[in-house]
């Protein structure tokens, strides 16, 4: 289903308009796609830009420019239920497609064939000045696009530390013993290691479904309450006792 | 030393948690130094048949090649690297191979396959792809992607037309504007990169990254690259624990020491006697 604009006027619904073209046009003029004449809206306003799924607005040097969700703008990739403003009118953009729904078909790796290239339209009477300057000129989805240079292709991700993944209940490990006795670490991260890394590492993984306690490497596997855990991962039960280069540790949930 | 001391290779893939069949194809070659990781698509089973031919054609066609000639030596037409040739050609008879069946067996209609594939030779490592399956590095601090998507939303961010940071709800993401056996003809993109000691080389169906944040892939490997097996294993359940939505696949390279070709007449002396 496509995505579709509903123009309103001092929240009176005046008409809603499906957004199936390549380019929408919304301006004073009649030859405008959605005509909004009042005297505050440029004659070529803004227009639209839909590639498949997704929608672009963009402000083509109107007079009085236009905002959305109260932020003025003058390019916005359109989300759902965003309202765009032109002088009093709004403009609610609503597409009800899920961007990550478990609908098989939407899921699956799809290739795009055609060229989703977006020229003017043939026998159009735009000036073409707007034309010129819309994103999507440049888009050539014939697979044709120039190779990326080694540099371009490489895009610089510094490593950070990773995000929580599922809410869970939060837990602790404290150490029991030697010179860091009293310190807890919080389990906020999907992973956390333990240990000194080429003598012996332990990793900790938050999991949707509770922790768990895997060997990473050195000689020795780490012990909970005792018992050597071997290479497979061990699932933590609150007070259980980590021990690992002697050093012994309390897993517990916070209260 | 030997390529095959020099480089550590796991591979796992998984079904995830909402499809019904695996249509990603893993393989690697730890004497050759090959690796390919292909993720099918196409209805019932064509995928995986797909994703299977790319795997099967690229490692055992390279396999015998690489038999009688070496990847580091120039290509007597292109002066590329003869290893770049071998990808380059291979994903091409790969393509008409998948293209073939397409056309003639009407289950198997319209099915086709993204492709990733890294051959290491002399301290360097040739990386063909197709698609919007991907190979990222982990050198140091600094985790990074080698290849660049041929995708629709890839060539959007490129455009300027969004924000990386937009790109994540983008609802376009999975439309890939190359494949292997959908058309007659591919284009794969090829490039050589110098490879270092430390360096580690993730190859990812885009069941990982769609799933999980580069950062959190990056620490991932940071974490565990002590232990690769499990550092392999680690990525598939986060990608499943975070939805599992699509099939996940992963190839994890290390590199634990320099593999420089033989040169001179002694080595080459010595590799005549061993063949």
């Amino acid at each position: 289903m496509p995505a579709k604009l509903i123009l309103s006027l001092d929240g009176a619904v005046l008409n809603e308009y499906r957004l199936d073209k390549e380019r929408t046009t919304i301006g004073r003029k009649p030859r405008n796609d959605i005509v909004i004449d009042n005297l505050a809206v440029s004659s070529e306003h803004a227009a639209i830009i839909t590639i498949l799924n997704d929608s672009f607005l963009e402000d083509l040097e109107s007079t009085n420019g236009l905002s959305v969700n109260g932020v003025v703008t003058k390019k916005h990739f359109l989300q759902n239920n965003d309202v765009i403003e032109i002088g009093k009118y709004k403009l609610k953009y609503v597409n009800e497609q899920p961007a990550s729904a478990t609908q098989d078909d939407l899921e699956k790796t799809m290739v795009l064939r055609r060229p989703a290239t977006i020229a003017p339209e043939p026998g159009s009477t735009d000036s073409g000045d707007g034309n010129a300057e819309l994103p999507g000129s440049q888009v050539d989805a014939t697979g044709q696009s120039s190779m990326p240079k080694v540099g371009e292709a490489t895009q610089k991700v510094a490593v950070a530390q990773p995000v929580a993944a599922q809410p869970q209940q939060a837990a602790v490990v404290q150490v029991l013993n030697g010179p860091n006795v009293g310190k807890e670490v919080e389990l906020v991260k999907s992973l956390t290691t333990l240990g000194k890394p080429g003598v012996q590492v332990a990793v900790l993984a938050k999991r949707p479904h509770g922790f768990f306690i895997t060997h990473v490497e050195g000689a020795k596997f780490p012990s909970v309450n005792g018992e050597s855990t071997g290479e497979q991962p061990h699932q933590l039960y609150d007070h259980d006792i980590i021990e690992l280069l002697g050093v012994k540790m309390e897993f517990y949930f916070k209260a | 030393m030997d390529i095959q001391d020099a480089l550590q290779i796991v591979s796992e893939s998984h079904t995830g948690m909402v499809r019904s069949h695996n249509e990603d194809s893993v393989t690697f070659d730890a004497s050759s130094g090959l690796v390919v990781l292909a993720d099918g698509m196409g209805g019932y089973n064509a995928g995986e048949v797909a994703s299977g031919i790319a795997a099967s054609v690229l490692s055992v066609e390279i396999g015998h090649q690489l038999a009688t000639s070496r990847p580091e030596k120039k290509d007597a037409v292109s002066g590329e690297d003869v290893g770049v040739v071998l990808l380059r050609e291979n994903v091409k008879k790969a393509n008409a191979s998948i293209f073939h069946v397409a056309a003639s067996q009407p289950q198997y209609s319209g099915m086709g396959t993204t492709i990733v594939a890294g051959l290491f030779y002399d301290n360097r490592v040739a990386v063909a792809h197709v698609g919007d399956s991907r190979m990222y590095r982990l050198r140091g601090e600094i985790f990074e992607s080698v290849t660049r998507d041929h995708s629709l939303l890839q060539e959007q961010i490129d455009s300027g037309m969004i924000s990386k940071a937009d790109a994540r709800n983008s609802k376009n993401k999975n439309l890939v504007t190359r494949a292997v056996g959908i058309d007659a003809e591919v284009e794969p993109e090829v490039h050589v990169y110098d490879v270092q000691v430390g360096d580690i080389y993730l190859l990812c169906s885009d069941g990982l990254n769609d799933m999980i944040e580069d950062e959190e892939i990056g620490a991932t490997l940071q974490m565990l690259k002590a232990n690769l097996p499990l550092a392999a294993k680690e990525l598939i359940q986060l990608a499943n624990d975070n939805g599992g939505r699509d099939n996940v696949s992963v190839i994890l390279v290390k590199v634990n020491g320099k593999f420089s070709a033989p040169h001179g007449w002694l080595a080459n002396l010595y590799t005549w006697f061993k063949n």
